[in-house]
């Protein structure tokens, strides 16, 4: 049995998670899958918090999850989207920040397209703030609940051969998934274009390579990463098709994997460019429980930063 | 009542005398076992509900249905507490519909912990009826709530508590009084 | 009449380093007397130097004084007060004002502002090209009569190189000399630190070492090319003053400054998303640090300049890529160079000739920089053993965007003359002239 107390008010990042704490946070997400299996999928523990949802990216899936965690906890959830809002009048930051503030939210999620914003936001906001994205920072809910996911799948995260694929210069996910997967300690690869595998990520203990059939091999989970083509300006690989040959999973590559290996990806799917359509919708993907297990994690960190007046502040 | 002190309330014969009278009352009271479904409150109520179980197979011959409810995410006092609750799991197994459940606790206090726990049954589904069994009742009640079956009725001071132990060697099994420290709630 | 008696007088022009005694009238420097003691019967204001160094006024070659068009930010009366407190006699400002300084009644009225409110000496610098724009060039012989000393689109590089090398010939004939802001614009743009481990951790797009070395480089082939002068503003890398060093070397005509965060600081000073560490060039790692602090032991690097940039909090209080580049240095340039003096590979002299001597050689400033009999009295007090600790209620710049607050300081300027008038003061019984 975990034995602490909560004592963090915000979620920008997994950099300083302890064990402890990311154990924790698991074990609340448990309580809450069982929640999510009853007729009724409601509890009153956040009966009265308001949540508010505050995307300066375009995102429906994480936006959404985030709206059922705390709709199903009972919580008044209100979104707050970019294109819609006065930061399309250019309004800056800190006054968004603090004119929501003003309203008394209990919990502001927050994605934004600068990596730091969340910090900078948990600054200058008086409730709790939950980073589900910071430009090319961190996306600890989604480092946790890839956590879990290969926890369910899999039972344990030590020892595993877990390897990332793709984008991981610009991948958040990656950044969080190595602070969670990296200290519970996984066999962690990375691989990619040269272009965009960052020689600074050996340093976080991570093995690396632009083969991926030496990622693949004997892998027990393969992440496939989206290649982003929005961020590029000047590109980082000659074409998709190009990409796609060298680094996207099909039959035969992953052929090479654990026999029970797991393909997971964070979404949204770029069909037949990193992930063929066959593995995508394979019985070794576990990527609509990945969906499935975000609602549960995000549950159980809007649970843990909103009960309680006096919670760790 | 000695200062900080602790004074056995009843032993492990008293204790195991009492479920006994309690389950007879239970099957009494229901004309049986049938559609009976026992759901022990996390987490005191759970070893005592495991318990009645026993004794209602070794007296009818049948294993009546047994649950556990967490009611830590319904409970109305998150607000005043000082951390974040550990949530701890519920697991029932089958469907109370029509059911005849008897909610099992340890100490029946101020009432709120059966108020949660309704809350929670409520939406599990739509039980006949929602009974309540108790080893302690010690008084101090905030709520509207009474126990259908009451081990003992124990008048307590606010600021001392009750310990009921009915896990482990039979022979271990007892119920303490003592003073509370500070802080600690229901 | 006004004497500074006593004194430890260094004179890097001329090589004096030794006790003596200023003796100034009207605006220039009468006499400088050996020993400490007032001649015989003197009549005026008398500062009493003991224990302390005077050097000639200092001069900072790059400051941003926002004026005109960013005043909330900074203006020239209260750039050149935080100059004076900061020990400085005189500034150079660079053309990145709004409007851009590419037309001759912009350099006037800065001349004249300063003549009028300012508390030292205002050498403006005008841009190389109209409105910054990198694509046509200003009338450099009309901004030179209207009184710019020095050309610069500082704020940004200039992206053309054809550009540049028609400027630097063009200069040529007038010896004039081209500042340039060195950074390669494509290798360098979304970066908002250095590329590397610490902005790698916080997720932070990077400005790699290349940018600035290649247009340090481009810079100096230029300059070679064209037989004209060019100085490096700002040096942050370690190939960027080995470049320097070799360009000096081969002879070519080629000066550098770098400013003092870029000897003190590296990038791990970012951490937290800290903003009031964000500039342009950005701050490096612990090897360029040191290989800056080589450059200036070893004479490669000429001066040291502030690139005091104010910024107001609105433009740094928000998410770090979204903020704005640049600290305020007028006032902590001096006492952070003052560490350059430990273990002695800097001497007083040396120090003097970095903030004074070398900007008046640079940039051709008639009068200025060095103390000797028929300069302008321009005088910087130093005491290099004073202690203080630098806090937000010592800034008399309009902003406060400074990464040093709560650092210990060791020397500070404690007096300053400006053609004569003390335009700053901390010594008892010495007020500063109004």
């Amino acid at each position: 049995m975990i034995r602490m107390d909560w004592r963090r008010k915000h979620v920008l990042g997994l950099a300083d998670f302890s064990t402890e704490e990311i154990e924790f946070v698991v074990d609340t997400a448990r309580s809450m899958e069982e929640v999510l299996t009853r007729d009724i999928k409601k509890v009153p523990a956040l009966r009265g918090k308001t949540v508010v949802n505050l995307f300066f990216e375009a995102s429906t899936r994480t936006r959404t999850s985030f709206e059922i965690a705390g709709k199903r906890l009972s919580a008044d959830v209100v979104n707050f989207t970019s294109t819609s809002s006065s930061v399309a009048k250019g309004e800056t930051l800190l006054d968004t920040a603090r004119n929501i503030d003003a309203m008394k939210p209990n919990i502001i999620v927050m994605r934004h397209p600068a990596s730091g914003a969340s910090h900078f936001l948990s600054r200058h906001v008086s409730c709790s703030v939950i980073n589900a994205g910071d430009g090319s920072n961190e996306h600890p809910t989604q480092g946790l609940l890839d956590l879990f996911s290969i926890l369910k799948a899999k039972g344990k995260i030590k020892g595993l051969k877990i390897s990332i694929i793709g984008d991981i210069l610009h991948s958040r996910v990656v950044r969080s998934n190595l602070h969670s997967l990296g200290r519970m300690g996984a066999d962690l690869w990375l691989c990619g274009p040269s272009t965009l595998l960052p020689r600074e990520m050996a340093r976080s203990g991570a093995n690396l390579t632009n083969d991926i059939r030496e990622a693949v091999r004997d892998a027990d989970v393969v992440m496939m990463l989206r290649i982003q083509l929005e961020r590029q300006k000047t590109a980082y690989f000659p074409s998709i098709r190009e990409y796609s040959r060298t680094y996207g999973l099909n039959r035969g590559i992953f052929s090479l994997a654990k026999k029970d290996a797991v393909i997971m990806h964070p979404g949204p799917i770029n069909r037949g460019v990193e992930l063929s359509d066959e593995l995508a919708d394979s019985a070794q993907s576990i990527i609509l429980n990945q969906v499935e297990t975000g609602v549960a994690i995000r549950m159980a960190l809007l649970y843990l930063l909103a009960g309680g007046h006096n919670a760790a502040h | 009542m000695k200062k900080s002190g602790r004074k056995l309330i009843m032993d492990a014969k008293g204790v195991d005398r009492v479920i006994s009278r309690i389950t007879h009352e239970i099957l009494e009271k229901n004309k049986g076992a049938e559609d009976i479904a026992l759901v022990g409150i996390c987490s005191g109520g759970v070893p005592l509900s495991r318990i009645i179980q026993k004794k209602i197979q070794s007296i009818e011959g049948v294993e009546v249905p047994a649950g556990y409810v967490d009611i830590t995410l319904y409970r109305d006092d998150l607000s005043r507490a000082g951390y974040q609750p550990r949530l701890k799991r519920t697991e029932i197994p089958f469907s109370i519909d029509n059911k005849k459940v008897v909610l099992v606790d340890d100490v029946l206090f101020t009432g709120r912990t059966i108020r949660a726990a309704m809350d929670a049954l409520i939406d599990f589904g739509r039980p006949m009826n929602i009974q309540l069994a108790v080893l302690i009742d010690r008084g101090h009640r905030e709520l509207p709530i009474r126990a259908d079956y009451v081990g003992r009725n124990v008048p307590t001071a606010r600021n001392e508590t009750i310990e009921a132990v009915v896990e482990g060697k039979p022979g271990e099994w007892k119920v303490m009084l003592k003073e509370s420290t500070p802080g600690k709630g229901e | 009449m006004l004497l500074i008696e006593g004194g430890r007088v260094i004179d890097p022009g001329s090589g004096k380093d030794e006790i003596g005694s200023v003796v100034i009238a009207e605006g220039k420097i009468m006499d400088i007397l050996p020993g400490a003691g007032a001649p015989g019967k003197f009549e005026g204001r008398v500062i009493d130097a003991g224990g302390k160094w005077v050097l000639p006024g200092l001069i900072d070659m790059h400051v941003h004084l926002r004026d005109p068009g960013y005043e909330w930010k900074e203006d020239i009366r209260s750039g050149t007060a935080a100059a004076a407190s900061g020990g400085f006699s005189s500034v150079v400002c660079m053309a990145n004002t709004n409007p851009v300084n590419d037309h001759p009644e912009v350099t006037r009225y800065i001349r004249e502002k300063a003549a009028s409110q300012g508390t030292a000496n205002v050498f403006p610098v005008a841009a190389v090209t109209r409105g910054m724009e990198g694509k046509e060039m200003t009338d450099f012989a009309e901004l030179y009569e209207a009184g710019a000393v020095a050309f610069s689109d500082d704020g940004k590089p200039i992206r053309n190189p054809l550009l540049l090398r028609r400027a630097l010939e063009y200069a040529r004939a007038f010896d004039f000399l081209i500042l340039e802001h060195a950074e390669e614009h494509e290798l360098s743009e979304g970066g908002a630190a250095n590329e590397g481990w610490t902005a790698f951790r916080l997720g932070i797009p990077g400005i790699p070492h290349a940018a600035e070395e290649i247009a340090i480089a481009r810079d100096i082939l230029l300059a070679r090319q064209t037989g004209g002068r060019i100085h490096i503003q700002h040096i942050s890398t370690k190939m960027g003053v080995d470049l320097l060093r070799m360009a000096k070397r081969a002879g070519l005509r080629v000066t550098g400054e770098t400013a003092p965060h870029y000897f003190t600081l590296t990038d791990a000073a970012i951490e937290g998303y800290n903003t009031n560490a964000k500039m342009n060039p950005p701050l490096r790692g612990e090897e360029d640090r040191m290989a800056v602090l080589e450059g200036i032991v070893d004479g490669t690097i000429d001066a040291i300049a502030s690139d005091h940039a104010p910024h107001d909090v609105y433009t740094k209080r928000c998410e770090f890529v979204g903020a704005s580049n640049g600290i305020i240095g007028l006032e902590t340039a001096l006492p952070l160079s003052m560490a350059l003096l430990a273990g002695g590979k800097v001497s007083p002299a040396r120090l003097a000739d970095l903030f004074s001597a070398a900007p008046a050689r640079i940039l051709g400033l008639k009068g200025k920089g060095f103390l000797r009999r028929g300069a302008d009295a321009d005088v910087t007090i130093v005491d290099p053993d004073a202690e203080w600790e630098f806090r937000e209620s010592d800034v008399r710049s309009k902003s406060q965007n400074s990464p040093f607050f709560g650092w210990k300081m060791k020397g500070r300027a404690v007096a300053v003359l400006c053609r004569g008038r003390i335009t700053h003061s901390l010594l008892h019984g010495v007020p500063p002239d109004v």
